[in-house]
């Protein structure tokens, strides 16, 4: 069947002949074709897509606060869609805060790529202000220490 | 057998209908324009296609029923009829929010009885915020409100306490305390339509909660167990009450 060594002609002849006989043998419907009517009419088992219903779950008079906020949002996902969603995005956080927050935000990352001896200045700064009566000697003894002081002889 | 000639659909809205009765729809909704048809002077036509909802099957020439009930009709978003008929056995159905009872825990899988013929199944995974370390907490004999995700009459239906997104907007395992009763399908649908008279005089009389399964099964929690059961009885009552007899006994109610 699958023999090595034919060549490619003969692999030829032999394929076309196979599918002769298969086609012939084949059985086909000699009727045109049907054309497929495209139905105008659904079929559908359920009462919901038909009549109007509201959701299932319900709370009156402040029973269970959290399903009113529920059948509020629900009942009006029928009405308007998205319309709110896009409310409540924005009011999440207002420019105020965040610009507030940014402020600070950049502060703190910077320190952490400031080098060492900046990094020192800064301790100072921050103890220089904390210590309101704070001892005066250490001050001009710090600021030396930044100095190289040649030894005296 | 000859074939029987059928009414147009939109003559019988509102009113009875029965099985084997045939409607026929306004031309443009058929591909084929041909055979007998009244020919009803409908508006613009519209557009999208029918909708043929519960208790209504297609069939060739038009629509047949398979219910007994009212024929209900509605003109917007390409048009739907369906029948209103009342029945007290739930079939599950795609896309309802139902109430289901835990009756088992077969690890990883909890079997919830719906009311229907077989027991839905509830994957733990399937509420808000579950993997697989941080499972919900829920025993044998709990209260569930969740939606089916499949329900067709071959395989046995499941159910999901979350909705597309993930959220679980409001399903889930049902508080403590309460009470759960049962009542026919047509008074659910009947409480749940837009504008309920029943549920604004009652929301007007104590702080309750509700919660209302397409399954026939209601969830009432209200401050005190007197003020549950009265709530429970009203519900139950009120389908074969009229509206006046209703107002009377709410008027009792709230006097005392």
């Amino acid at each position: 069947f699958m023999q090595r060594g034919l060549d490619s002609q003969t692999k030829k002849q032999l394929e076309e002949e196979e599918k002769k006989i298969i086609s012939e043998e084949h059985w086909y419907l000699d009727v045109p074709d049907l054309k497929e009517k495209e139905s105008c009419i659904i079929e559908e088992r359920s009462f919901l897509r038909c009549e109007d219903l509201v959701y299932g779950r319900m709370s009156f008079k402040g029973f269970n606060p959290e399903i009113e906020k529920l059948m509020i949002q629900m009942n009006s996902k029928c009405k308007e869609e998205e319309i709110e969603e896009d409310d409540k995005m924005e009011a999440d956080v207002s420019d105020e805060e965040m610009a507030r927050r940014y402020e600070t935000l950049v502060g703190t990352i910077g320190k952490k790529f400031l080098r060492k001896r900046d990094q020192r200045v800064l301790k100072d700064d921050d103890e220089d202000d904390e210590v309101e009566e704070g001892n005066s000697s250490t001050k001009p003894s710090k600021r030396a220490k930044k100095m190289f002081l040649k030894p005296q002889d | 057998m000859a074939a029987q000639r059928g009414t147009a659909a939109e003559a019988l809205v509102g009113q009875v209908v029965l099985p084997g009765d045939l409607l026929l729809l306004p031309a443009h909704y058929d591909e084929d324009a041909e055979g007998e048809r009244l020919r009803l002077s409908t508006g613009a036509a519209p557009q999208g296609r029918l909708l043929c909802g519960p208790g209504l099957r297609r069939s060739g020439a038009g629509l047949l029923v398979t219910k007994c009930g009212l024929l209900r009709h509605r003109p917007a978003g390409g048009g739907a009829f369906w029948v209103d008929s009342q029945q007290k056995r739930y079939v599950p159905v795609k896309g309802d929010h139902v109430i289901g009872i835990v009756t088992a825990k077969a690890g990883d899988v909890f079997r919830l009885d719906v009311g229907g013929s077989e027991p839905a199944s509830l994957s733990y995974l399937a509420f808000e915020g579950a993997t697989k370390r941080n499972r919900p907490n829920v025993q044998v004999g709990d209260l569930i409100y969740g939606q089916f995700v499949v329900a067709n009459k071959d395989m046995e239906p499941e159910m999901v306490c979350i909705d597309s997104s993930g959220k679980s907007s409001g399903m889930g395992i049902i508080g403590q305390d309460g009470f759960l009763f049962k009542v026919s399908l047509g008074l659910i649908r009947k409480l749940l339509a837009p504008k309920c008279e029943i549920i604004q005089e009652l929301s007007q009389l104590y702080p309750f909660e509700l919660v209302l399964g397409m399954n026939g099964r209601i969830w009432v929690k209200a401050k005190t167990v007197q003020q549950t059961l009265i709530i429970v009885n009203i519900l139950e009552a009120c389908e074969y009450m009229t509206a006046e007899q209703r107002k009377q006994a709410l008027a009792k109610l709230s006097g005392n």
